[in-house]
């Protein structure tokens, strides 16, 4: 793990605050990514991590706050534009292109990509199984399988920030499992990962930070090592005495 | 027998309503947008190609080389400017929108032009003239001619769709925008690019309709725009060739129709589209009923 | 979450809901006062302004159907020139059998109320654009059916029989005189369907249909009501316009101007308020006046005009006047009073009503 306090944060986010309409659904978050890091938001339904991401890549727009990818003040930049320069999301529940076959998907992700080391024919050789489906429409594919799909359709952009929403959700354990096995090959080719999970055993097993949400705060901030389960399950559930933000026992340096 | 030529007669008309509804599914299909302005560009098209023949005397076939990239253009700026910012509101708004466009085109186009009609005279015998099958049979040169365009337009969007980059990406925004957008495409181009293709075959269209018969400022919505529509509800929502299997069938009730009785020639096709939308609304080619 | 603690914090204060904000006895007795004075027009004017006015009148009558479709159902229909059409036929056919013409329009009206309901079926399952072609289409079909009819004069068309008793300036006064009570019904009868259930019916699906239907909204009864009402006012408009012209030709009263015109006239004005179609039709009766020796430029014009309300000045010339005086005249929405010192946060920093329509 790098030591974070001589290093530029890869991606910053700032005093964030969104609505949805009337409703506040993110409230002055802030936290900083460096690179290498899996870094995961975990938290309750509605607690606000969904919103978190898609604010993040640039499909929601909020009310305070800013974004900073490298330095670069990056809030004001459409989806599209945060995704050539590096922010890649895949979004809950997949959203591949149904009437595009696999091979199509990847090649739509690989389009405005970025110069790199991952390829269609990298992702093919992380994902032997696609090489023979690869002319295959994805809406007849299982859930792990289109899980798959995403993240390689994800993963041909090249990006600097890939951002996982919600990788299990309705994905069986055993697959959810293999999926996030493949994380450390992923990283081995330089990016850096933020997630955002609900299933906080899975998270805790692959994430080097923690950040949890609770109604649109922050609640909980550290390294797995760091915490114990009651804290986070006080974090996660908002139990008494856990409406302040709680950091891990070594303070990780919060970006400000 | 006059039966025979009627369908055959009606066979290559559909090809010419193909060319017709081709533009419109298209713009529908990607970007929900149904352009009532349709047909009237497809007569700008055509005006414009008898002014350009006027000015540089150029061979007549040869036009559509100048009109039909003209046309995309101007597809790829209305889509860019009008169109986006009325999809940004809704649905209704593009109605609206391409509403008064098709108004204030043809009432532009009846106060500068006056409302005689004018047709591209291409002077060719091709054109005129016709073959025979057999003895009984006449069939005109040009209706081939439009026929084989059709197709071959036809063949030329289906490559363009699967197996070009913008074919990918056009697919890919229209099944799913926002996905579209975190892999890096801006939808407002592609959706331009999708405007600037329709365009295109639209002009094509009105270059072909008005070497066929005449152009009026009212030919865009009486001729054009309806029977488009028809082709694509005949042969089914969302499939490029069902829009040639509808017009086809459009084609041969219009032409069976006037068998019957000259007059009934249009409200005969008419028909047989309300008969589809009550036995059959998603269209001959769909597989399962939509909602 | 903020919003709770945001009610919580006003929950002492008081929460009133009222229909206008104004008394609307005043705008009741306003609107007698005009249409009296509009009544006594024939005494007062010369016969061409009444003429001009009754041309106002059919285009209001129509430009209030078309907004009753689109601004409040959510029906963008370009074929309502088949109701106009029908109309005029109707009254036509009753006239050939010795029927008043007078007396024909009201069943005409209803005639093609009835002949909504088939039409409603051939397109309702249709999805808002191909809903709208349909239409056209419908409309298309309906002028060459009836063009096949040369008892009531195929393609060319007709004379309206039954009015020759009447004198030049009696005519006028009289299909003055039917033309207003046209549109004053129309009106009337727009504000009492948009002030009872039908108006919340239909407020509840323009804001979300999908709610809508889940609690109980019966949205495609509401819609159906709403097309075969458009129906009998574009049929009750054809019907005067046949009386007005004292002949019946299908390309003038089966024409896509009248939708054009209607339409034009409805988003210029406002859509999705009953004063917005008096204001559009007002704005397409100066056009129109002022352009006419210009012969189509008046529809140019107004296409354009209407292109740019729709994308820039969305709720038309009555919106913009709204916004700044918050004035309706016939009130069919609802106002929240939150009490002087409440705002939420969002909420523009004028004063502390919030409109609920």
């Amino acid at each position: 793990m790098s030591e974070r306090t001589d290093q530029q944060a890869l991606l910053e986010v700032r005093d964030l605050t969104v609505h949805h309409g009337q409703l506040r659904a993110l409230d002055r978050v802030r936290f900083a990514v460096f690179p290498g890091e899996v870094y995961a938001i975990i938290g309750a339904n509605g607690a606000g991590k969904s919103t978190l991401l898609r604010t993040i890549c640039g499909l929601h727009r909020p009310t305070e706050g800013s974004i900073l990818l490298d330095g670069t003040d990056v809030t004001g930049l459409r989806p599209e534009r945060r995704a050539t320069r590096g922010i890649v999301m895949v979004p809950e529940g997949r959203r591949l292109f149904p009437s595009l076959t696999l091979d199509e998907n990847l090649q739509v992700g690989a389009t405005y990509a970025r110069r790199g080391p991952w390829t269609t024919d990298r992702v093919y050789e992380l994902f032997p199984w696609m090489r023979d489906r690869r002319n295959q429409r994805t809406a007849q594919m299982s859930g792990g399988e289109q899980q798959s799909v995403a993240i390689g359709r994800a993963l041909v952009a090249n990006p600097r920030v890939l951002l996982l929403d919600e990788l299990s959700l309705g994905l069986a354990p055993v697959v959810v499992q293999r999926i996030y096995g493949m994380l450390p090959q992923i990283l081995a080719t330089g990016l850096t990962v933020v997630l955002v999970e609900q299933d906080v055993s899975q998270t805790l097993r692959v994430a080097t930070h923690i950040h949890c949400l609770l109604e649109g705060r922050s609640t909980l901030e550290g390294r797995p090592a760091d915490v114990t389960a009651e804290q986070v399950e006080a974090a996660y559930f908002g139990l008494q005495g856990s409406n302040q933000l709680w950091h891990g026992s070594t303070r990780s340096s919060r970006a400000c | 027998m006059a039966w025979v030529n009627a369908i055959i007669q009606g066979v290559l008309t559909g090809g010419l309503y193909a060319l017709f509804a081709c533009g419109l599914s298209l713009m529908f299909g990607v970007m929900k947008v149904v352009n009532l302005a349709h047909g009237d560009l497809a007569v700008v098209a055509g005006y414009v190609a008898v002014g350009v023949i006027t000015v540089t005397h150029i061979p007549v076939l040869w036009s559509f080389l100048i009109v039909v990239p003209l046309m995309a253009v101007v597809g790829y700026v209305l889509q860019r400017t009008i169109l986006q910012t009325a999809l940004n509101r809704s649905v209704l708004t593009t109605l609206m929108v391409t509403f008064g466009l098709s108004a204030v085109i043809e009432n532009g186009l009846l106060q500068f032009f006056t409302a005689n009609s004018r047709a591209i005279g291409t002077g060719l015998a091709l054109v005129s003239d016709s073959f025979k099958l057999g003895s009984q049979i006449q069939i005109a040169y040009l209706l081939v001619v439009i026929f084989t365009v059709a197709v071959a337009v036809l063949l030329g969007l289906q490559y363009f769709l699967s197996a070009s980059k913008y074919g990918r990406l056009i697919r890919a925004v229209a099944d799913d925008r926002e996905a579209a957008q975190l892999c890096g495409a801006d939808y407002r181009h592609v959706f331009g690019i999708a405007a600037a293709v329709a365009f295109g075959t639209v002009a094509l269209a009105g270059i072909a309709y008005g070497m066929y018969s005449q152009l009026q400022p009212t030919t865009g919505t009486d001729t054009i725009l309806l029977f488009a529509f028809a082709a694509v509800v005949i042969g089914g929502l969302g499939s490029l060739w069902g829009t040639l299997l509808g017009g086809v069938v459009l084609g041969v009730a219009q032409q069976i129709g006037a068998q019957i009785n000259i007059s009934y020639e249009v409200l005969a096709g008419y028909l047989v589209f309300l008969a589809v939308l009550v036995l059959r609304p998603q269209g001959l080619t769909a597989r399962r009923a939509q909602s | 979450m903020s919003l709770v603690s945001d009610t919580t914090e006003r929950s002492l204060e008081s929460y009133r809901i009222t229909r206008s904000r104004r008394n609307v006895a005043w705008t009741g007795a306003g609107a007698l006062v005009v249409v009296v004075v509009l009544a006594l027009f024939p005494y007062i004017v010369y016969s061409g302004t009444t003429t001009i006015m009754l041309q106002g009148f059919i285009v209001l009558t129509l430009a209030s159907m078309w907004n009753l479709l689109a601004g409040y159902a959510g029906l963008v229909s370009v074929g309502q020139q088949a109701f106009v059409g029908l109309g005029a036929y109707f009254v036509l056919i009753f006239a050939i059998h010795g029927v008043s013409p007078f007396a024909a329009l009201p069943v005409a009206a209803i005639g093609c109320g009835v002949a909504a309901l088939p039409l409603w079926w051939l397109v309702s399952r249709l999805r808002t654009g191909y809903f709208a072609i349909a239409t056209w289409v419908l409309a298309a079909t309906v002028m060459l059916i009836i063009e096949r009819f040369s008892s009531i004069g195929g393609g060319t068309g007709m004379p309206l029989p039954g009015l020759s008793g009447f004198t030049g300036t009696l005519l006028t006064a009289y299909t003055y005189w039917i033309g207003l009570a046209v549109t004053v019904i129309a009106l009337a009868t727009m504000y009492i369907l948009l002030r009872g259930r039908l108006g919340l019916v239909l407020t509840a699906i323009r804001d979300d249909e999908v709610a809508a239907r889940s609690s109980g909204a019966r949205v495609g009864l509401a819609r159906m009501l709403v097309y075969v009402v458009a129906g009998v006012g574009c049929g009750a408009a054809g019907g005067v316009l046949a009386i007005s012209q004292l002949q019946v030709q299908p390309g003038a009263v089966f024409s896509i101007q009248w939708t054009a015109e209607m339409a034009f006239a409805a988003i210029i004005g406002g859509l999705g308020t009953i004063e917005g179609p008096i204001l559009g039709t007002a704005v397409y009766m100066v056009l129109q006046q002022t352009l006419q020796s210009y012969n189509a430029w008046y529809l140019i014009v107004l296409g354009l005009v209407a292109m740019a309300v729709v994308l820039i000045a969305r709720r038309g010339l009555w919106g913009l006047v709204d916004d700044h005086l918050h004035v309706r005249l016939f009130p069919v929405g609802y106002w929240l009073w939150t009490g002087e010192r409440g705002r939420r946060r969002g909420e523009r920093a004028k004063g502390p009503r919030h409109r609920l329509d």
